[in-house]
């Protein structure tokens, strides 16, 4: 198997599924003959041409609201969103459209789109280039939320979004997308949306965490293991809607202890949500009190390094947060 | 009419555009270097309309951009040492090394700042000319957007609204023929943007301007005159748009490959470059100007010296710097 990044993986998981269905199309700023800012679009625009890879205007409620449209009566668009951070003057589109519509239309229509989009920080990019906005969508039932953390499954899950009859919010670790590598078969395959996955096997500390936190976790786990005899489980939650609740449970009752770590602001965060479940459907394998690592909460990442650094989870961060809670 | 520019004047237009040039280029090296990191967006082209637009405004005025924001923080009389230290995301920038080289703003100096999410100022702009309609002020704003920001929906409300109420506004757009990748008649059912104006009667509702200008924007002086008679025009009865004819010479930021337009197109467009030619103009009408010309370029070579050398010395922010300011006590 060909060893590949994640923004490869992303490329030829769009490729493979607009050769295989022809009611497949991509729109989105630049993604034409520009490729795409991260060069995820590069090359179909020569390959299914301007009618399959639509270049949109600067307008994102239009970029979104054209594929709810289009996607209503047979398309299965693929919207980009150039960063996370540009998703806001979409936000009425996917919240009160896209995921509404099987609802309200008491399941006569609904909407087969994708909307892929590049998050996070670690890459400098200051205020609005390195938001994390996927507790505002995962709060919103009606839509399917996933992030991948490496390349296998980016392809994989990728490929089910696309095939899925719900609206999806898929969201890349930008920060992984040429350094994250992995093999990724050159056939078609899917990774289904709902499982997560136990990355790492231990005993000692669960850690629960997705896309670029899941990369750093594993390092994190790593150098637990070599430095102090650790022995962590990692959970990949990969699709964050809907939850594999069983296997997040599974690992806690094994462990006792949890770490949750995401890079969005820690209030309200995805990593609430988990605490939540374990307290409540675990209460009695509870060996130490949740832990939360995440983002700071202030409004966004500056810009200064120094800043970002603090402002970020690291996998210093994350071996220390896990040290902690073994030792307790 | 606007006021008639003396030669002083016209000599610190001249020393504001070299200043921005010669300062772009040195963040152009700091970032190949590393020390200045994230997204950066360089205002090397269309300085011309930067100062002259700047130029033609008064004390209170107001001003409020895009991201690419450099030229007109320079222009509006932000320190460049500040503007350099914030570039480097230090202690002492115009933001203490939050926002970066995208939201350079100084409230004294009625300027805005530069905004991330593109067409949002917009309808902040209107805000500002509401409230100074609503308390009496003789205030005007002009709000520079590129051509990519005419296409989403903020813009389109704005200049709505600017219209119904009135709002002394001066939109003004830099068309520099791009938005990133994007030529401007690939993203705009209006190729001349100023026609979107006529849509919402900025400047076109019987106030004796039929539509806003198209002006060279390579030209400062062209620039100076059509918005100081925009101003004008604006604070007497509404808004106007400005589109300012204008070309980026360098990638929409760093690192942009430009597959999108040709080497010779750049290279033409080079050759009209708004400082040279702003050079020659004076030349030409003040006799034995250029050694005053030579020690305004030396200038600003040692201001950008010095204020890089500010910048590399200034502290760099701490954690509490990055947990302060959230809410106001
Ligand atoms: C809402 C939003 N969408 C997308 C972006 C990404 N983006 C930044 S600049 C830009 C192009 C803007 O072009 P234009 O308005 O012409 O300004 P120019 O860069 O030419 O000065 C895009 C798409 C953004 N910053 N904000
Ligand atoms: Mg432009």
């Amino acid at each position: 198997m060909p060893d590949i990044t994640l923004i490869d993986a992303i490329r030829q998981a769009m490729d493979e599924e607009m050769a295989r269905d022809e009611n497949v199309f991509i729109t989105g700023e630049d993604v034409g003959p520009r490729g795409g800012v991260f060069r995820a679009t590069m090359g179909l625009y020569d390959k299914y041409g301007p009618d399959r890879v639509i270049d949109s205007p600067l307008a994102e409620l239009s970029i979104v609201a054209v594929g709810i449209g289009a996607a209503l009566v047979g398309m299965r668009p693929i919207c980009e969103i150039q960063f996370a951070d540009y998703i806001y003057p979409a936000f009425n589109q996917i919240v009160n459209e896209a995921a509404y519509i099987y609802y309200r239309s008491n399941g006569e229509w609904n909407v087969p789109m994708v909307i892929r989009s590049p998050y996070g920080g670690g890459i400098g990019g200051g205020l609005y280039h390195s938001q994390s906005a996927e507790a505002f969508f995962a709060h919103r039932p009606g839509l399917k939320v996933v992030i991948p953390s490496n390349p296998y499954d980016a392809k994989g899950l990728l490929k089910s979004a696309v095939r899925d009859p719900n609206p999806v919010m898929f969201f890349e670790p930008k920060k992984g997308y040429r350094l994250i590598r992995g093999d990724v078969p050159e056939h078609d395959y899917t990774v289904p949306i709902g499982p997560a996955n136990v990355s790492r096997k231990g005993t000692d500390v669960t850690v629960y965490a997705y896309g670029m936190m899941h990369y750093y976790t594993l390092q994190a786990a790593q150098m637990v293991a070599d430095q102090d005899g650790i022995q962590c489980e990692v959970v990949d939650i990969r699709t964050l809607v809907p939850l594999d609740t069983e296997t997040v449970l599974n690992s806690f009752k094994k462990t006792g202890k949890a770490l949750i770590v995401y890079e969005d602001n820690r209030f309200l965060g995805y990593g609430a949500e988990i605490a939540a479940i374990l307290s409540d459907e675990a209460f009695e394998y509870m060996d130490a009190p949740i832990r939360r690592l995440a983002g700071l909460d202030v409004p966004g990442v500056p810009f200064a390094h120094p800043m970002q650094d603090l402002f970020m989870p690291s996998p210093e961060k994350i071996a220390s947060a896990i040290r902690d809670l073994a030792a307790y | 009419m606007a006021r008639q520019p003396n030669k002083e004047t016209l000599l610190d237009w001249y020393r504001q555009m070299v200043l921005i040039r010669r300062f772009e280029e040195r963040c152009a090296e700091l970032y190949q270097q590393g020390l200045i990191g994230g997204f950066l967006h360089l205002y090397i082209g269309p300085e011309a309309t930067g100062v002259g637009a700047v130029a033609a405004l008064r004390e209170q005025d107001h001003v409020i951009t895009a991201y690419r924001d450099h030229g007109i923080a320079l222009a509006r009389g932000l320190d460049v040492n500040r503007v350099m230290a914030e570039m480097l995301g230090k202690r002492t920038g115009v933001s203490g090394g939050k926002g970066g080289s995208m939201h350079l703003a100084d409230r004294d100096l009625h300027m805005w700042g530069g905004y991330g999410i593109v067409g949002g100022h917009l309808p902040l702009a209107a805000g500002i000319a509401l409230a100074a309609k609503y308390q009496g002020k003789d205030e005007v704003v002009v709000a520079l957007m590129g051509d990519g920001s005419t296409n989403i929906g903020y813009f389109h409300e704005s200049l709505n609204l600017s219209a119904v109420w009135d709002l002394p506004v001066v939109w003004l757009v830099e068309n520099n023929q791009y938005g990133m990748g994007t030529a401007v008649g690939r993203a705009s059912g209006a190729v001349e943007i100023v026609n979107k104006a006529n849509a919402y009667c900025c400047g076109a509702d019987g106030h004796g301007m039929l539509q806003g200008p198209r002006v060279d924007g390579m030209d400062v002086m062209a620039v100076y005159d059509a918005i100081s008679e925009a101003a004008e025009h604006a604070r007497k009865y509404g808004p106007v748009l400005v589109e300012s004819l204008t070309y980026r010479l360098e990638g929409h930021s760093m690192g942009d490959p430009q597959r999108y337009r040709t080497k010779e197109e750049v290279e033409s467009f080079q050759t009209k470059g708004p400082i040279g030619r702003f050079r020659a103009l004076l030349s030409d009408k003040y006799k034995g100007v250029e050694s005053a010309l030579d020690r305004i370029d030396e200038e600003a070579l040692k201001a950008v010296d010095d204020a890089v050398e500010f910048a590399k010395n200034s502290p760099d922010p701490t954690y509490d710097d990055l947990v302060s300011h959230v809410y106001v006590d």
